[in-house]
């Protein structure tokens, strides 16, 4: 790299030898700070698949997949993850339904209809609410969104997925609204001008015309969003309860993956045995489905990039 | 060129703009709903914390430690080991992801082995938190047999984090102008004579910055610290790395699970104590961001 | 000049926050009329041209003085909906902004807002061939209108902005995103259109206001300098700005 002058002395080419091997090692370290971002997905895969593997030799893959059972601990034991994917799905699901129509909406009157003097008080908020840590948003369902649910639906327990569901979703929405609102910001001011031209309203423009040029960032936004509903622990470990089971009823006591991980592992499950592998065996499962949808997000989020550029 | 004239004319239109503007005025009350329901969460979570947590922090809270009798309970060992523990989430974390940064946006050629290491970045940033815990359950509390300590705590906050400081550094290090580099090569500057006396030092405050914000993600972990096997109930000072370990949030989720009002008293007074630590953390991150960029 | 006039200012001024665009215009658009504005860029004729359908209205910081008629009716006056207004004043833009729809769906859009009751098919064919495109997309029109070139894309707004029966069209450049042979072909349509619609047309191509236009408007620095016939405007200019200006001196 270096460029010698022309009145270099001789000992400066020995130098600028020197500082060229010098140059690798500092390239190979930087190189190594990267590698460790590449060992922990190794480790992830690895510590996940291995672990799981242990488990599978003793629970068939079939009875993991298809059992409608999870009780790891009193005889007779069983190892069906319905019930917790039904737990993660009814919360995921109910937090779905509170955050990505509420977000879209949030999203669009910012960037339709909104003052300059409303976005300034909302965004912030917003922002402040993505950044509250996720134990808090648990206290927040146990000591005020349980009472009131069940003051208003008396069939409701001490946990349930609706508790849990309705703070997730408080918890996913600012994401949901900022990763939208740049879905429809990118959408080229032309087009509106092009809809209020022809006589359309701002709801006819909004609905018609800005949503659905910026439907895949909208859907982006929305799977990003229900990735991280998916893989929430904290509000589900506290609010939705710890009874792995099959049912459509949010005022249940339920048990997510996430929480079982949790559960288990304040129990100190002892390495090797299959408790403690059936965790890894849970965390795979997760791993794959947030991975899986984290994957479908990055990809719609580049093709409406692409399409706007 | 002929111009059917008499059909672009005398079309039935029932425009309705009566009935279209009503739509439109419920349909913007609809939307101000649903903002008003983001914005009324936060002052409802806001109050109903500040409200019970208030009252409880006391010096008491703050020099005791946690304890079965709620009137004598404090969230000592827990704020020494959040902060300790982020002392070395910092030390780990920074030069690493400063590193990868450097490398992906100054050393990298453009081949597979980058996209992957770009690609791989962004799905990391993904992955839920609990199965880090599990990776460090697994790596470096049982294989390593570092046991449940602060370095473990640490070292996995770290590598959860890590994505986060990459990012950020390499945003950093990008917003540096070309011509900065440009002008340090002109004069004979080697690629990491650059780097070191004028790429890092432009890039350093949103660095620094974008390394606050990912600490103070890692202060409010729960999940992957009780994965590890946070104590929940420490009643001694952490004093070395590999001493047992607790954290703030862990200790909110602990008080928040015991059914008795005065334990969930208490979580709401440590929530106070978090909450206002991250809103520091937070602040510094902006000030350092404004005070050294013109 | 004709008197019945189809749109007209009063004392019309603009101003973008602190920014004055335009002030104190006062003129009047007769019916079935090709009327240019003309002059340098930034002397407010666009802004002048979106006074018209109300579409200032969505720049938050705009501020409008003076009166806006149309037919005699005040345009901002509290009982208008700007809705209602911009389907009688149509509007075609600098650059083709087709919706990412088909073609069939870029034309039936305003038909299908404003409650069109006849057959839509038959509205789109007949606004296309108004467009002179019909020959080139009626084997395609559930194509995604962004496969067009851009001179197509062009043709297509104003065959989107026909279908739904303006009075007026307003045209604000709109072939200065195009290449010379798309240009001509535009012209040609405005000219098919002279006599049907009552057309304001903004251009920085002097030479395209004089073939196609029939009165001619020259703005400068947000000030309507000088107002009449075309050909009177070109070749006998009163003022001495719109004269360096014609003449190439200026701007």
């Amino acid at each position: 790299m270096s460029r010698p002058d022309g009145r270099l002395r001789p000992h400066g080419r020995l130098r600028a030898g020197r500082s060229r091997w010098g140059e690798r090692l500092i390239g190979a370290l930087l190189f190594g700070c990267g590698a460790v971002s590449i060992l922990t997905t190794v480790g992830i895969v690895v510590v996940l698949l291995t672990q799981s593997l242990g488990f599978f030799t003793e629970v068939s893959p079939l009875e993991f997949l298809a059992g409608t059972r999870w009780s790891p601990d009193p005889a007779p034991r069983s190892f069906g993850i319905l019930p917790l994917l039904n737990g993660t799905l009814l919360v995921a699901g109910g937090a779905a339904l509170v955050a990505l129509p509420a977000g879209l909406a949030t999203a669009i009157y910012l960037s339709e209809y909104a003052s300059r003097q409303t976005k300034r008080i909302v965004k912030p908020a917003l922002e402040i609410l993505a950044g509250i840590p996720t134990v808090v948003y648990g206290y927040f369902a146990v000591v005020f969104v349980t009472p009131i649910l069940r003051a208003v639906f008396p069939g409701a327990g001490v946990f349930s997925a609706a508790s849990a569901a309705v703070v997730v979703g408080i918890m996913i929405l600012p994401m949901v609204s900022s990763l939208s609102g740049d879905a429809l910001s990118a959408v080229p001011r032309s087009l509106r001008e092009a809809a209020y031209g022809l006589g359309a309203t701002r709801l006819e423009v909004s609905t018609r015309v800005v949503v659905p040029a910026g439907l895949p960032g909208i859907a982006a936004s929305f799977i990003l969003a229900i990735s991280r509903a998916v893989a929430e622990t904290m509000v589900v470990a506290l609010a939705a309860g710890a009874t792995p089971r099959m049912t459509l009823d949010v005022f249940e006591s339920v048990q997510t993956m996430t929480a079982y991980v949790v559960q288990a592992s304040l129990g100190d499950a002892p390495s090797g045995t299959i408790g403690y592998r059936a965790l890894f065996a849970v965390g795979l499962v997760l791993f794959f489905i947030t991975l899986a949808l984290n994957l479908v997000s990055q990809r719609m989020a580049a093709r409406f990039r692409e399409s706007h550029t | 060129m002929s111009f059917p004239s008499g059909r672009l004319r005398g079309g039935r239109f029932e425009p309705r703009v009566e009935a279209r503007r009503r739509a439109g005025i419920r349909f913007m009350w609809l939307c101000r709903f649903a903002v008003a329901f983001g914005v009324a969460s936060l002052l409802v979570l806001l109050v109903s914390i500040l409200t019970v947590g208030i009252p409880a922090l006391s010096p008491d809270f703050l020099a005791n430690d946690p304890s079965r009798f709620p009137e004598r309970a404090g969230i000592r060992s827990a704020i020494l080991s959040s902060a300790g523990m982020l002392a070395l989430v910092a030390a780990m974390s920074f030069p690493l992801g400063v590193g990868a940064a450097l490398y992906l946006e100054e050393y990298a050629p453009r081949n597979r082995l980058t996209r992957l290491l770009q690609t791989n970045i962004a799905n990391l940033a993904g992955v839920p938190s609990i199965v880090y815990g599990l990776l460090g359950l697994a790596v470096l509390v049982r294989f390593l047999a570092l046991e449940r300590s602060l370095l473990t705590g640490a070292a996995t906050l770290s590598l959860l984090v890590l994505p986060l400081v990459i990012i950020a550094a390499r945003e950093a290090i990008r917003a540096v102008p070309g011509s900065l580099r440009a002008a340090a090569y002109a004069l004979g500057a080697t690629r990491w004579q650059a780097i070191r006396h004028h790429v890092l030092p432009a890039a350093m405050p949103r660095i620094l910055s974008g390394t606050i914000l990912s600490l103070s993600r890692a202060g409010g972990e729960t999940a992957p610290l009780l994965v590890i096997g946070a104590f929940t109930f420490t009643a001694f000072d952490p004093v070395s790395a590999t001493d047992p370990f607790t954290a703030l949030p862990v200790q909110i989720f602990n008080w928040t699970t015991e059914p008795q009002g005065e334990f969930r008293a208490l979580a709401a007074g440590a929530i106070v104590v978090l909450l206002g630590a991250l809103l520091l953390m937070n602040a510094a991150a902006v000030l350092i961001r404004n005070r050294y960029e013109r | 000049m004709p008197s019945d006039a189809v749109l007209e200012t009063i004392g019309l001024g603009v101003r973008y926050g602190e920014t004055r665009v335009i002030e104190d215009i006062s003129l009047r658009i007769p019916e079935r009329r090709v009327v240019a504005f003309i002059g340098p860029s930034g002397c407010g004729k666009s802004t002048l041209l979106r006074c018209f359908n109300r579409l200032n209205d969505l720049v938050p910081e705009a501020r409008l003085t003076g009166q806006v008629l149309f037919r005699g009716r005040d345009l901002y006056g509290p009982a208008v909906d700007p809705a209602d207004v911009r389907r009688s004043i149509g509007m075609v833009f600098q650059r083709p902004n087709p919706f990412p729809k088909s073609i069939f769906e870029n034309i039936a859009f305003g038909l299908r807002i404003n409650g069109f009751k006849d057959d839509i098919r038959d509205r789109v064919e007949v606004s296309l061939r108004a467009a002179s495109l019909w020959d080139e997309v009626s084997h395609r029109l559930d194509a995604d209108a962004l496969g067009l070139s851009n001179g197509q894309q062009q043709r297509l707004c104003i065959a989107r902005a026909l279908a739904v029966e303006p009075e007026v069209l307003l045209m604000d450049e709109p072939a200065s995103a195009l290449d010379p042979i798309a240009t001509g072909r535009i012209e040609d349509l405005i000219g098919s259109l002279r006599g049907d619609y009552t057309i304001v047309i903004v251009t920085n191509n002097m030479r395209q206001a004089a073939r196609i236009s029939d009165d001619t408007a020259f703005l400068y620095m947000g000030e309507l300098v000088e107002y009449k016939e075309t050909q009177r405007l070109f070749t006998n200019p009163e003022d001495r700005r719109t004269e360096d200006y014609i003449t190439g001196r200026m701007g």
